[in-house]
């Protein structure tokens, strides 16, 4: 247990030693979003009807792109094979470490989220629902990426491959999220939706370490 | 189906249908050849690399 | 004497076992395969009578349906011997998962060609967001992702290992992605690809499905017995069973 805090505390430190890195998706997901209005038009009635779609599909691409990172940096270094023979089981070091980038990453995105909703037209009505939905996707699609990452950590040329495995199945969190964003916006009620989005969440966290741990152990081996 | 007529035009979706069976004929051939040589090229060269 | 049930299975994981019993199936497999094609074809294409709402053009089915249902039947298969490999760390059974997967591909994507071509007569368009197409396009793209992540890796023991974690991560959340896109669809009162006629469903339409299912399985199992056997080859290629069969063959 103490050694998983001092993980959260050690990567919580290095992050925001470098908050260029830390800025990144989060500047990301700002441009993404502004690009749809530049592709589409700037019409507000327009705008409004896409702004759910429009923040959640940025907000995805923002979170996946960001976990490229996730454990590049301790694989140089030799850090993770460290973390592997340790004493704390790796399935919870991967959790962790999750957590930890999504405190430094997807946090902020959520917090963003209603400011950019404002750019689209988003109701402010809707903007708890808005964030719910993004805090539950957030940390979700955390987890998701994390299992790509662990999976590519250890290729050399790994280019778009992390999005490509990982975004087929993040399509179920976009659905759900998305929707009970679009649902408050137009005043019906979100609630089913979120509940789906919270189920996965909670299937995520008790699955994905086991993916995140055996991906890691393959990657290492070679 | 009563003619031959019927059968190539499928009521007019001809253009459609056999596209479809068409695509299904490359699709099962191309899997069914495929491993078939990549099997016996292995068994050759294998071969061939034993008789020094 | 006592044999455990298990026995055959480990023997499986035995290459030389594996390669024989591949062998011994593939012609069987094939035949049945062509026969049944052949039946199914005929049925379908000139014993079924014209669909009263579509045409002919429902003929698609007797290609689509089988297609769609192997490009499932093919990723379970794929995420069972992934799992097999891993649990069981039987090195035979990740062969088996890297030959299924490109089959399955190509079956996923000739439910999307034809699907795509039953689509263009009934809707007018190539393409609609209807939840079963949405799917076999996601479960390609899983697909894809899966054969990506196997040659990514340079040493091909590990990449299958990978694969193999992304196979299983993929079939958990399938069922997932499945309901989330028809809960999408009729949430948006989306198109839906009938099949031919709703529930009463003659049965001489539906026969040659049948058959063409029956046929398309047994072509699966056809080519996949002979995409193991490569497998086996090239991973075995200095082994001393292969070096005798190779005599006396």
């Amino acid at each position: 247990m103490r050694a998983l805090a001092i993980l959260l505390r050690r990567d919580l430190r290095l992050g925001f030693r470098r908050p260029g890195e830390l800025a990144t998706p989060l500047l990301f997901f700002v441009m993404a979003t502004v690009l749809f209005p530049l592709g589409l038009s700037p019409r507000p009635d327009l705008l409004a009807t896409v702004a759910p779609g429009v923040l959640w599909v940025a907000a995805l691409l923002a979170g996946i792109v960001g976990q490229e990172s996730l454990f590049k940096s301790d694989h140089e270094d030799g850090t993770l094979e460290q973390l592997l023979l340790g004493p704390a089981p790796l399935e919870l070091v991967a959790l962790t470490r999750v957590f930890s980038h999504w405190l430094m990453g997807g946090l902020p995105l959520v917090i963003l989220s209603p400011l950019l909703g404002l750019m689209l037209d988003y109701p402010s009505a809707a903007f708890g629902t808005l964030l719910l939905s993004l805090l539950f996707g957030t940390l979700i699609l955390s987890l998701l990426g994390a299992v790509g990452a662990a999976l590519t950590v250890g290729l050399r040329q790994s280019g778009m491959l992390l999005p490509i495995l990982v975004l087929p199945l993040a399509v179920p969190v976009l659905i759900f999220g998305a929707q009970s964003a679009a649902q408050a916006a137009r005043g019906e009620d979100p609630t089913a939706a979120l509940y789906l989005l919270g189920a996965l969440l909670v299937l995520g966290v008790t699955l994905a370490p086991f993916a995140i741990a055996g991906a890691l152990r393959i990657s290492l081996e070679s | 189906m009563n003619s031959l007529h019927e059968f190539l035009t499928m009521g007019g979706y001809g253009a459609y249908v056999w596209s479809a069976y068409g695509a299904a004929a490359v699709a099962l051939l191309l899997n069914a050849v495929v491993p078939l040589r990549r099997l016996s090229r292995l068994r050759a060269a294998l071969r061939r690399k034993q008789t020094p | 004497m006592n044999t455990s049930n298990w026995t055959w299975f480990h023997r499986l994981g035995s290459p030389p076992t594996l390669y024989r019993l591949a062998d011994r199936l593939a012609p069987w497999f094939g035949w049945a395969a062509a026969l049944g094609l052949a039946a199914g074809m005929y049925g379908g294409l000139w014993l079924a009578p014209t669909d009263y709402q579509q045409g002919d053009a429902f003929r698609i089915i007797y290609i689509h349906v089988p297609s769609a249902y192997l490009s499932m039947l093919c990723y379970a298969l794929t995420a069972g011997a992934s799992a097999v490999g891993l649990v069981w760390r039987m090195k035979l059974a990740h062969a088996v998962a890297v030959a299924a997967a490109p089959l399955g591909a190509s079956f996923t994507f000739l439910a999307l060609v034809t699907g795509s071509l039953w689509g263009k007569p009934m809707w007018g368009t190539y393409w609609v967001w209807d939840a079963r197409l949405t799917s076999e396009l996601i479960l390609l793209f899983l697909y894809l992702g899966f054969l990506a992540l196997n040659r990514a890796y340079e040493d091909p023991r590990s990449g299958e290992r990978a694969a193999a974690v992304l196979a299983l991560v993929g079939v958990v959340n399938l069922p997932i992605i499945h309901y989330s896109v028809v809960w999408w669809n009729t949430l948006h009162q989306g198109p839906t690809v009938f099949v031919g006629g709703g529930s009463d469903i003659s049965p001489r339409m539906l026969a040659p499905l049948l058959v063409m299912l029956a046929a398309f399985t047994c072509y699966f199992v056809a080519c996949l017995a002979k995409r193991v056997q490569a497998e086996i080859l090239e991973r075995e290629r200095n082994a001393a069973w292969v070096k005798e069969m190779l005599e006396y063959s």
